[in-house]
């Protein structure tokens, strides 16, 4: 089936197989390998992405379900070779090791703080119990994530919503 | 940028590419054509296969092959995967075959493979196999399973037993005979899977012009698939090349050899097509290694004073289906428990179980998180019984820091001696209580109680013996762009290793990070190699990268020295290039390469040797002890048997410090992995052997809403056994945690006397030790 949707900015049709999972999509389909697959079963949290502002399992989501969705994966967090800030306080605080899980606590957290910048450590915490890391336990991860609710605060300020 | 870049956190070399989501992990690997494998697993823990019927499956459009062990048995050397580490102790050979041929012995264990366009069509394929089992009498429970009327997990085997040995020195009888108090208890311990958040996987092709396999391979040791897959597919080893890409984690499981990366390289060496396959989550709980059961039936004898004079007893291991990498996970717990402390006689035996279950092979702490668990369970026993406290009662059987180094009357499974190099073990308690508040926290339990809330505190120590060598191998050479390229048989997974690698060559080799390119994991870069466990890459390989490195920079300043006409002494390395100290003069390494890589019929400058590379291969034998104390405090909900650790106090010495960030990082990973082994972790099989926790909804790993305030203590004995002073630490957080939690958790519980013998313990056997214990004082009371 031929869906269209906005991925990262960009426009893209695919055709894919009806019962083809969101994250397959983008991983075989488009290439966009940064979407890992961790448990297909909803609980790691490892395939997150940000469809239509909010963010979902893409393990749980065939992709022609996604016909029409405005999605961010973590291959559009940085603005061009500049990290994101969320991405820069991740690299600061030490909050990846294997890396494999950390492409959805990025989107995981870019969601929360796009929509509640002052988001506390508790919600920060509450919000990433979706999200199973073997390797940091998670102590940076949260403290990179209060380093950058400052950035999600200033764009905030500048763009009302 | 250049700087100083040993023992301070420069940014990691690993963390660019990760954290836009442009890692390349073995499933991000596409190559062109490649199509992708399922396997069909047993269903059953134990059967016999009738029969195998593959037609319908290989009339699906888009399968290219479906293979049953007799189809691959014309093409392989040997079907069975020997690769037990060697010991005296087996008692029977249980190797895996690649396929399961006429029986299946765990469920989960291979049976056939299909390789076709993409993994649904290969998983619809899968599905149409149907396998003809006869059923046959399983056996998953240690506890009875070497009875004479227990099942055979392989049905023409004597017995269960697959191998069993002690750990003994001194005279332990007479010490029993002799002494005032002795105390004798059983504790069951679990550990569970390793759960990397990538599972296994690989991709191989064979280039039928070279005659080459090259395979990308999720694994931790790939020197040694490489091996394995030459001995299978009777290849020279100029012939495969195993590279590990990036690793979604390791943690153990994957330094094991599988069945599916002889399987999946053979079928893409038959179909002459490239062929993947990616483990899924269940493939990952019913197919690789784990760690299970063990049964300690373990008696100590002591002193009045609380002295320990003997240990012994014998334990029950699970060893799971096959030999998967040897006897080392009991090893290593049987050799744990007797490092801290002074433990003047032991005779620990151990008897190896075959299960109709998941083989055994090490995950984080290999077996030692049980050993020392079991000797700190018995000091709490102790001090209980004789009014002492339980930090007082380590303290009198700590091994005394002027003692170091102490040797151990005993060898490692390798046969090389114990020797505790360095470290302060009663300061690293004293230092981990002192911030815990451990003699103000009775206060604060008792104003808790009065409030109904019951909280409490636990201590334990652990020695590690890190490093294992012999060797792992660096090589640094300069690039036609001034480059240093580092390579090196060490596999980065996650612990930040090319890292490492570059901050000790950079130490040596102008101070730039940004200078420096590191290979890891990668057979075509170093002939030999051993790859990522026992917390000894940053002691071997490091130990190499320096040796390595040091050489260069003897042969950069010699060289710039002839090219520059200044004496050595006046020389330095900055940056990509060598100048004169205090002045303009300087000559780049890409200058320098060209100097020494030689002109057709030209002497060479000086008669210097031709280029710039380097191999070491630095040979320690002995392993460097780590040390550490955790602190532990904990509050139990008395109604649910809800555990909530609020804090973590975990005072550790990993000698020198090349990365404090990186090696924080460490240990409150394995805090975490610790506190699933205290409360979360638990690999189920019922009495027929299936695996019943198959879901992370199931098998429940410590979350971000589980971790407590962690405090780190850092103690820096440097190691005399290698030139950097460094101790492994990857596997330390985990070691003493589950013994600290537990001893934490019957502290909060003291007013009912509730006794913990076991680990993990959920929230419902809690609950009934409590029932069972305010019984036992309301008997009492009436």
């Amino acid at each position: 089936m031929n869906i269209t949707l906005s991925i990262n900015g960009a426009r893209i049709e695919v055709d894919v197989p009806p019962r083809m999972t969101l994250c397959d999509a983008l991983r075989q389909k488009l290439q966009l390998t940064g979407t890992h697959i961790g448990c297909e079963h909803g609980v790691c949290g490892a395939c997150t992405i940000i469809v239509n502002g909010r963010a979902v399992r893409s393990c749980l989501m065939l992709a022609v379900q996604a016909s029409g969705a405005t999605i961010t994966t973590v291959e559009g967090l940085a603005h061009g070779d500049d990290l994101s800030p969320l991405q820069a306080a991740f690299r600061r605080h030490h909050a990846l090791q294997c890396g494999f899980c950390t492409p959805g606590m990025l989107t995981t957290l870019h969601a929360l703080l796009t929509e509640e910048p002052y988001a506390s450590e508790e919600r920060i915490r509450d919000v990433i119990t979706g999200n199973l890391c073997r390797c940091t336990g998670y102590i940076p991860i949260v403290e990179a994530a209060l380093d950058a609710r400052e950035a999600y605060q200033r764009s905030r300020e500048s763009a009302p919503l | 940028m250049t700087g100083k870049t040993i023992g301070v956190s420069v940014p990691r070399l690993e963390d660019l590419p990760l954290v836009r989501g442009a890692g390349r992990f073995v499933d991000d690997i596409h190559l062109p054509g490649a199509w992708e494998a399922a396997f069909v697993r047993s269903t059953h823990a134990h059967a016999l296969i009738k029969h195998v019927d593959t037609a319908a499956a290989l009339a699906l459009p888009g399968v290219y092959g479906v293979f049953v062990l007799a189809d691959l048995l014309p093409h392989v050397a040997t079907h069975l995967l020997a690769v037990g580490l060697p010991s005296p102790s087996y008692r029977q050979i249980v190797d895996r075959p690649i396929l399961a041929g006429e029986e299946v012995v765990y469920a989960g264990e291979p049976i056939a493979v299909v390789i076709a366009d993409n993994r649904y069509i290969a998983e619809d394929a899968a599905g149409l196999i149907e396998v003809d089992y006869e059923p046959l009498p399983a056996v998953s429970d240690i506890r009875n399973a070497l009875d004479e009327a227990a099942p055979r997990t392989h049905r023409n085997a004597p017995h269960n037993l697959v191998a069993e040995m002690q750990l003994a020195f001194g005279d332990v009888d007479a010490a029993f005979a002799s002494a005032p108090r002795t105390r004798s208890e059983q504790f069951f311990l679990h550990r569970g899977g390793s759960h990397s958040m990538e599972g296994r996987g690989l991709i191989a092709y064979f280039d039928k012009i070279d005659g080459i396999l090259t395979t990308y391979n999720s694994t931790q040791t790939p020197h040694a698939a490489k091996r394995l897959l030459c001995d299978i597919l009777r290849l020279e080893d100029d012939k495969v090349r195993v590279i590990t890409p990036d690793l979604g984690g390791g943690f153990g499981p994957k330094l094991v050899f599988y069945q599916e990366e002889a399987v999946v390289c053979l079928a893409a060496k038959l179909l002459g097509n490239p062929v993947k396959w990616i483990e899924d989550r269940r493939e990952h709980f019913i197919s690789s290694a784990q760690e299970r059961d063990q049964r300690w039936d373990v008696e100590i004898a002591y002193d009045h004073d609380g002295l320990i004079l003997g240990v012994r007893g014998l334990v029950l291991h699970d060893h799971g289906a096959y030999t998967a990498r040897g006897v080392n996970v009991p090893y290593g717990s049987l050799s744990a428990l007797p490092l801290a402390y002074e433990v003047p006689t032991y005779r620990m035996g151990v008897k190896l179980v075959l299960t109709n279950t998941v083989p055994v092979a090490p995950v984080r702490g290999a077996g030692q998180p049980q050993g020392i668990f079991v000797i700190e369970r018995l000091l709490d026993m102790m001090a209980d019984e004789l009014g002492l406290d339980r930090a007082e009662i380590r303290r009198r059987n700590l091994v005394p820091a002027e003692q170091m180094p102490r040797t151990k009357p005993f060898v490692t499974r390798g046969g090389i001696k114990v020797v505790m190099d360095s470290g302060d073990y009663p300061a690293s308690q004293q230092q981990a209580l002192d911030r815990a508040d451990w003699d103000g926290f009775h206060n604060r339990q008792a104003a808790a109680r009065t409030d109904g809330r019951y909280v409490g505190l636990g201590v334990a120590n652990y020695v590690e013996g890190t490093g294992r060598g012999p060797y792992e191998p660096v090589t640094v050479r300069i690039t036609n762009a001034g480059k240093v390229q580092v390579s090196s048989g060490a596999v980065a997974m996650g612990q930040s290793t090319k890292t490492m690698l570059a901050q000790i060559v950079a130490d040596q080799l102008g101070h730039d990070m940004d200078n420096i390119a590191v290979t890891t994991g990668d057979t075509a870069a170093t002939t030999l190699g051993f790859g990522g466990f026992n917390s000894r890459q940053t002691v071997l390989a490091g130990s190499s990268a320096h040796a390595a490195a040091i050489k260069m920079h003897d042969k950069l300043i010699k060289v710039s020295s002839v090219l520059l006409e200044v004496a050595e002494e006046d020389l330095e390395i900055y940056g990509n290039r060598v100048r004169v100290k205090g002045s303009d003069a300087e000559v780049s390494f890409a200058a320098i390469l060209q100097a020494v890589s030689g002109i057709p019929g030209f002497r060479l400058p000086d008669n210097i040797s031709p280029g710039l590379e380097f191999t070491e291969q630095v040979v320690i034998d002995p392993m460097t002890y780590a040390s550490g104390s955790a602190v532990a405090e904990v509050e139990v909900d008395i109604d649910t048997g809800h555990v909530a650790v609020h804090r973590i106090v975990f005072a550790h010495d990993c000698g020198r410090v090349l990365h404090p960030q990186i090696v924080d990082g460490q240990v409150l990973g394995g805090i975490m992995h610790g506190l699933g082994n205290a409360l979360f972790e638990r690999m189920i099989y019922d009495e027929n052997g299936q695996p019943i926790t198959t879901t992370f909804a199931d098998y429940l790993l410590a979350g971000a809403d589980e971790t407590p305030n962690m405090e780190l203590i850092h103690l820096s004995a440097p190691t005399p056994l290698n030139a950097l002073g460094i101790k492994g630490v990857g596997e330390s957080g985990v070691l003493p945690i589950p013994a600290a939690v537990i001893s934490a958790v019957e502290n909060a519980l003291s007013p009912f006397g509730v006794k913990i013998t076991q680990a993990p313990i959920s929230p419902p056997e809690l609950v009934a030790l409590i029932v069972a214990a305010r019984n036992r004082q309301s008997v009492t009371a009436s």
